[in-house]
């Protein structure tokens, strides 16, 4: 499958998505805006609480392309970020409020300059976080990565939408589950998932389909069960993740009908303890580029940090950003809906 | 009358029916919430339940809902047809046993 980018698709323009979950139909258009009902429950304008969590997108090249997508990342994604601007990172994150170093992609271990990057941000003893997608490790190119990243103490967050092969493989692609479950045992074998190894390896849940995220808490404990007994695996957390209705989620959305249902659901599980603690108010998104965004999300809709902030990794100016407001529009609701959502997982 | 009896979009109005009988509307409603919250059985449990019963129902509103309520609660496509099964097992399993009704009518009647 090529991404939507490749394919030269209208929804891989930011402005196409933001018009379709704004104005696809009169019942989306009917919506409370997002802004407004932040400002309902004095969470407009949305300020941050404090930078903590440097996500940074190394490129948007993956060995999948996965139907839900949000970056429409893919083996035909030539975005890489340079040795330049990870140099430009290690700079602006080389200070004690900088708590975590989130790497994300597309598949960030096929950056060129993982491994070196790993190794500075090591050394500067900030938690690092690596969202791998699991099968990038069942390659040769990529074998090594388990016994490198548990050297140098990185938590792995991966992706495993369900505890069975159907749903998932639905999701990411026939053979992904049997994969995942390899590469799992694999990270189990160096020391992954074992609470007293200290190297903490986390799943990530997400619906297959036009639904919210089930609890937290229970689905773990089904999920540990189901690992355990089905294939011995053993893992430490699970964070639900609910879609967010842009890019490759959002052609979903479009093509089963499901986009005005969808943009209600998430508009009336509108939890204002979930909006007190979305996930922009203490992370900085960093594009392949450069380029700072509040989000993950607001990045591939290219909507840049915004009201007199710095746009770019070089120039960074931490109390400027602090102070900054962050850019909202109807797709944050899909961090807002239930029990919230982040790449940590719920959040109320 | 409309040419369809059913119409998803009126499952939103389920709540309208308090606009006739205010009252007895509100009982109920309050009475559905508690039954669906937590207690001695999971809202998660009772939500596989409520499946499988508006299959024995064969009410569309409910399958509709329960299904993604089923989904929301993490349940596997697995696990919820097993529960429509189980809907299906009594429901052919009461006319089965009538079965036996029969048989001894035939009893009687026959030489």
């Amino acid at each position: 499958m090529k991404s939507l980018f490749a394919q030269r698709h209208n929804l891989s323009d930011p402005g196409v998505q933001l018009d379709l979950i704004n104005n696809h139909s009169e019942k989306v258009r009917s919506l409370d805006k997002f802004e407004a009902k932040m400002d309902e429950i004095g969470l407009f304008p949305l300020k941050p609480t404090g930078i903590e969590i440097f996500q940074i997108n190394v490129g948007y090249m993956c060995n999948m392309t996965c139907k839900h997508c949000h970056v429409d990342a893919g083996p035909d994604r030539q975005e890489i970020m340079s040795r330049e601007t990870l140099e430009q990172c290690l700079v602006a994150l080389d200070r004690p409020s900088v708590t975590t170093v989130d790497l994300t992609g597309g598949a960030p271990e096929m950056n060129p300059h993982f491994r070196w990057f790993v190794g500075e941000v090591a050394k500067l003893d900030k938690q690092i976080i690596v969202r791998s997608n699991l099968t990038i490790l069942d390659t040769r190119r990529f074998e090594d990565l388990p016994a490198f990243m548990a050297d140098h103490g990185v938590e792995i967050t991966c992706s495993l939408p369900f505890y069975s092969k159907r749903r998932t493989d639905a999701q990411r692609g026939e053979g992904t589950y049997d994969k995942s479950m390899k590469v799992l045992k694999i990270l189990n074998g160096v020391g992954y998932g074992n609470e007293e190894s200290g190297l903490r390896l986390n799943l990530v849940y997400n619906p297959v389909g036009a639904f919210l995220p089930p609890d937290q808490e229970s689905l773990k404990q089904e999920y540990k069960k189901r690992l355990w007994e089905d294939h011995q695996v053993i893992f430490n957390d699970l964070y639900t993740i609910t879609n967010l209705p842009i890019s490759r989620y959002l052609n979903f959305l479009v093509m089963s009908g499901n986009l005005d249902e969808y943009m209600e659901k998430l508009v009336t599980s509108f939890n204002p303890s979930a909006a007190m603690g979305v996930m922009c108010r203490n992370t900085i998104s960093i594009g392949w580029d450069g380029s700072l965004y509040d989000c993950d999300f607001n990045q591939m809709l290219k909507l840049k940090t915004a009201h007199g902030a710095p746009k770019h990794i070089r120039d960074w100016n931490l109390d400027s950003l602090n102070q900054r407001e962050i850019v909202l529009n109807q797709h944050c609701y899909g961090c807002t809906a239930g029990a919230g959502s982040s790449c940590g997982g719920a959040v109320a | 009358m409309d040419k369809t009896y059913y119409n998803p979009d009126d499952l939103k109005k389920f709540g309208n029916v308090g606009d006739f009988q205010k009252e007895l509307a509100d009982k109920f409603f309050d009475y559905y919430g508690a039954v669906f919250s937590d207690s001695a059985l999971t809202a998660k449990e009772k939500s596989l339940i409520a499946l499988a019963v508006a299959h024995a129902v064969q009410c569309p509103y409910c399958i509709d809902a329960y299904t993604q309520e089923s989904l929301e609660k993490g349940f596997s496509e697995e696990q919820m047809m097993e529960a429509v099964h189980v809907a299906t097992a009594i429901r052919g399993g009461a006319s089965l046993v009538h079965g036996v009704q029969m048989m001894n009518k035939v009893d009687k009647l026959s030489m």
